[in-house]
């Protein structure tokens, strides 16, 4: 019978923090960036010019279809020395991190774009129709009619989402970076205890997320009361 | 003020709008009416460029809407339109609906559109109203509050989309109460319509349009007398039953 010995997890805490702090980071960081590149590749999938959808569609479809392990490997092999090489870096200067940082950003992007896709096409036209007769410009109707309204139909899509993300961040161990799951993994290799350290790892995991979805839940029901 | 000329739209090999040709003139109510899918919500949305046109010309104010070089945000913004659904702005209050065109097309200041806002939405007699969310209001109360919208950008003219179709019966008079008064006010207007007592209270000219034509292009008195069409005579018929 196999005997537990969680007494290696309390004085792992501090680092196993922060690796915590990393995992949020990155997944803010993605949040952020995949919100407002996300809106701009919706609104190019929904433009009447032709190459700019189809940039869209392709950008979209190419990161849905390969696994995001794989992205992020491609971000840190090959894309921090294809930068090197286009800047004249010297070889070694760390781009490894916020390369594969961004390599999740961009990925996340192509979800996000959908779900912001969806919820633009959730506003009725007759809004559009309505603020051009105002005079508004496209840029105008967009930015103050159409994306509020369209963000917040989005929010309880954004937050599970975002909880996705939030999971999917542990990926980021194929980079050697210490995330939280990276860091305890680290820890359990180091102590001999890899088997508590990561049933820890996903009980955290779990409490994070389930709350988050609860919260979510909470949200859609005022908001959206059935 | 309006000139439509020869004006046709198709939708690949459907014909929507076949050489409508007619004009207001300022001061001028036009009712616009016929059996659904006549074109009449189509022609009036060509009006202000909502929706283009193959052929022909429309001029408003002297400005041509289907010239590629026209800016039409800013011919819309002189042209006041009413629609079917009201279209308010469900994110916003009233008072920022009332507000929000006036401070980002016109560039009034907030407080001038405010003040703006508040007088029209007193007239349509929902001041009471002004820190509410549409969503709040009735619909024959958020029409009257989307009227007040349009003429807080001080339009030459107003156009009017079945304002009443989407309405519960009981409301449509305090609607059609509104656009009574702005008619009797001197306003230009051309509007979709099937309230033929309106069109009969304060009509100057009924346009009738079957399958995207303007089949009579009357005044008031001669098309309810007399409708020349046999189809005109048709509808009227059936419609002034109830």
């Amino acid at each position: 019978m196999y005997e537990f010995d969680w007494s290696s997890i309390p004085g792992a805490l501090p680092f196993l923090w922060d690796g915590m702090k990393i995992s949020l980071e990155i997944t803010a960081q993605a949040i952020v960036i995949g919100i407002v590149w996300g809106t701009l590749l919706a609104m190019m999938r929904l433009s009447s010019v032709k190459p700019l959808s189809w940039f869209a569609a392709g950008y979209v479809n190419l990161f849905r279809a390969v696994p995001l392990v794989m992205v992020l490997l491609w971000f840190f092999l090959i894309v921090p020395k294809f930068i090197e090489h286009l800047f004249n870096f010297p070889p070694g200067a760390d781009l490894r991190l916020s390369s594969a940082m961004m390599g999740f950003a961009l990925f996340e992007s192509a979800y996000y774009s959908e779900i912001i896709r969806a919820g633009i096409q959730s506003v009725p036209k007759g809004q559009i129709s309505a603020s051009y007769a105002l005079g508004m410009t496209y840029g105008q109707a967009m930015r103050l009619v159409v994306l509020p309204q369209a963000f917040r139909n989005m929010i309880p899509l954004l937050l599970t989402q975002a909880i996705i993300l939030f999971q999917d961040t542990s990926l980021v161990y194929v980079s050697a970076l210490a995330d939280f799951f990276g860091a305890a993994y680290k820890v359990g290799d180091r102590d001999g205890r890899l088997v508590e350290m990561l049933l820890f790892a996903g009980a955290v995991y779990f409490v994070i997320c389930f709350s988050v979805s609860r919260l979510v839940k909470h949200f859609q029901n005022k908001y959206h009361p059935a | 003020m309006i000139k439509i000329n020869n004006v046709s739209k198709h939708y690949g090999s459907f014909q929507v709008l076949t050489d409508c040709s007619t004009s207001v003139s300022k001061g001028e109510v036009i009712v616009v009416c016929g059996p659904s899918g006549s074109g009449k919500s189509t022609l009036i949305k060509c009006v202000n460029g909502l929706e283009q046109f193959q052929s022909g010309e429309i001029i408003v104010n002297g400005i041509s809407v289907g010239d590629p070089k026209t800016n039409l945000s800013k011919l819309r913004a002189g042209v006041g339109m009413v629609f079917q659904n009201f279209e308010l702005f469900p994110h916003m209050s009233i008072t920022e609906n009332l507000a929000i065109a006036q401070v980002k097309v016109l560039g009034r200041s907030k407080e001038e559109a405010m003040d703006k806002g508040l007088k029209l939405l007193d007239r349509v007699g929902l001041k009471a109203q002004a820190a509410k969310f549409p969503g709040q209001l009735s619909g024959g109360q958020q029409q009257r509050v989307a009227i007040a919208r349009a003429l807080a950008m001080d339009p030459s003219c107003m156009l009017f989309d079945e304002p009443t179709s989407a309405l519960d019966p009981e409301m449509v008079n305090e609607v059609l109460d509104v656009m009574t008064e702005l008619a009797q006010e001197g306003m230009t207007m051309m509007c979709v319509t099937h309230e033929m007592g309106f069109a009969r209270r304060v009509a100057h000219r009924v346009i009738f349009m079957d399958q995207g034509r303007i089949v009579e292009d009357d005044a008031k008195e001669a098309f309810f007398a007399n409708p020349r069409s046999e189809r005109a005579q048709q509808f009227l018929a059936k419609i002034l039953q109830h």
